[in-house]
């Protein structure tokens, strides 16, 4: 059976799937549907949902269109999450290949410094780098992969270091290939199904984190985002719940699409490796 | 006079495990000269693989002297001993092991050449071709993914990546015992074929007596970490002095025809 078939036969990886493709259209979609600035004012304020079917989500305090906001914040999140996910998973195997292949003094220096970082509170540790720096998209992304890359790291240290026992690797250095070809040619690609396996988590607390920041006003303030949009939303919680449930929902079934999708093709792939 | 391709003297490699320290290899020396075939022989945990890492630098020993081709092999490091190593190969026992699981077989046959300086691709294209051919293979067979070949095949692919950097010594580290007795032959024959016409030496390491004295030209017989008797292979097989020499034989029940084989040959 092939993996694709398997993935396909897997319900939690369709349902996930499915929450995924929505949000990629969703976010492609954005301009086309809702052109011109998301910002801007377009009818009543506080509007509720379902009332005016040329807004169908309504309004919020300031008269913006709910559902415009909606489609542009999804834009923001892929893009952060995904930029994250791939800068941290990219630092963090690069930084376990070296430690685990080097050894030595190498190693206990890169550990080292993983520890530091994975003993500040990658939250605080975000909060902090937008504060110094100043909110704007590729900041944010920077700071929320300086909190994520340590896992990635471990996971790639500890593959690197059972795989480079192996005779191929010894092969290799027989040949006489430069040690950081063996690293990265040999070693590497053999260590990174196990490092992208975290990739879903990764995205999905990448995504998660962004609306955290958003939400305390420290997202880019060009852009609209979910976090933003539920903080907005929080002064009228009692009047107009509706502005901070809508992007609320949106953000858990983000979360949850990417995770189970994520499993689904860790699933399949796994089992892949373990017949083969 | 010419001097010895490898002189191996003095040879130590001692390993600490809880708090005792154990010499898998003890002071160990031997010698081969170009074109020559030396068997390594001995039980298990004797420390023949143990000399087959230590001899290609894929360890360091505590003491001893390594020279190969007339220098000090031990003092190279860096970029001179990655060059030295195009004329000091290895073929390892298991050939699926001794590949990157996801590599192509022209891409197992391209990095020694690559990694030695033959920049032009098509130069390398055509080298890659005439190897495969060089160890009774199909050139077609580089389009392949190293794990869909047979075990043979991949054998000779390994011999094949061994000879690409016109190695003048190649350690055969059990490079015959995984195979099946069939394969096991014409793996032999192709060795001989190309020590005849290449001269090559190996440092062959085997537990198989039979294969050895059909192939080696002398025989150090090893027993945990020391040589425990050496000489012509024919000699040593035929009349071991030492007790784990005796035992080897003993244990070697097809030695008589193959030894037969062995003087068919010469």
């Amino acid at each position: 059976m092939s993996p694709l078939r398997r993935f396909l036969l897997a319900p939690e990886a369709i349902a996930g799937a499915i929450i995924l493709v929505a949000l990629f259209a969703m976010a492609l979609t954005a301009s086309l549907f809702f052109p011109g600035d998301p910002q801007a004012i377009a009818g009543p304020a506080l509007l509720p949902p379902f009332q005016d079917w040329s807004l169908p989500l309504g309004t919020d305090r300031l008269g913006r269109d709910v559902l415009a906001e909606l489609f542009h914040g999804a834009r923001t999140s892929l893009v952060v999450g995904l930029a994250a996910a791939a800068a941290a998973l990219a630092v963090g195997a690069i930084v376990g290949t070296l430690a685990g292949f080097a050894g030595g003094l190498v190693d206990e220096v890169l550990m080292r410094i993983t520890d530091a970082f994975q003993t500040v509170p990658s939250f605080l540790l975000a909060l902090a780098f937008v504060s110094v720096v100043g909110p704007s998209l590729g900041v944010v992304v920077t700071a929320i992969a300086l909190g994520a890359w340590t896992g990635p790291a471990r996971v790639a240290r500890a593959e690197v270091l059972s795989i480079r026992e192996r005779d191929f690797v010894a092969g290799a250095r027989v040949i006489g290939m430069h040690p950081l070809e063996i690293a990265f040619r040999e070693v590497l690609p053999n260590a990174l199904p196990a490092v992208l396996a975290l990739s879903s988590v990764i995205v999905a607390a990448a995504i998660l984190t962004e609306a955290a920041l958003s939400f305390l006003g420290l997202g880019d303030p060009n852009r609209v985002t979910w976090g933003g949009m539920i903080a907005e939303g929080r002064a009228v919680l009692r009047t107009a719940p509706f502005l901070s449930i809508i992007p609320g929902v949106a953000l858990v079934l983000t979360v949850l699409g990417v995770y189970l999708a994520g499993e689904g093709v860790v699933e399949t792939t796994a089992v892949r490796r373990s017949l083969s | 006079m010419s001097s010895p391709l490898l002189a191996v003297s003095g040879l130590t490699k001692r390993y600490r495990r809880g708090g005792k320290t154990i010499a898998a290899v003890d002071d160990i020396s031997f010698h081969i000269e170009p074109g020559e075939t030396l068997a390594l022989a001995g039980p298990s945990g004797s420390g023949k693989s143990t000399i087959a890492r230590l001899v290609l630098r894929l360890i360091e020993p505590d003491a001893g002297h390594i020279e190969f081709e007339g220098g000090d092999f031990l003092s190279l490091n860096g970029a001179a001993l990655r060059a030295r190593r195009a004329r000091l190969q290895m073929v390892f026992q298991d050939p699926l092991a001794a590949f990157n699981p996801r590599a192509m077989v022209a891409r197992v046959l391209d990095d020694p050449l690559r990694t030695h300086g033959v920049a032009s691709r098509p130069e390398r294209t055509r080298r890659i071709a005439a190897l495969l051919e060089r160890v009774g293979l199909s050139a077609d067979l580089a389009a392949r993914a190293i794990h869909e070949v047979s075990g043979g095949q991949r054998q000779r692919i390994a011999i094949a990546r061994a000879i690409a950097t016109k190695p003048s010594l190649i350690v055969l580290d059990e490079a015959v015992s995984a195979l099946d007795v069939s394969v096991r032959r014409q793996i032999l024959q192709l060795l001989l074929d190309l020590q005849r016409q290449e001269r090559i030496a190996y440092l062959f390491i085997s537990h198989d007596l039979g294969v050895i004295s059909a192939i080696a030209h002398r025989v150090v017989i090893l027993d945990a970490g020391r040589v425990a008797e050496s000489g012509n292979a024919r000699a040593v097989i035929g009349a071991p002095q030492s007790a784990i020499g005796k035992a080897l034989v003993a244990a070697a029940p097809k030695l008589n025809r193959t030894s037969q084989g062995a003087a068919d040959r010469q």
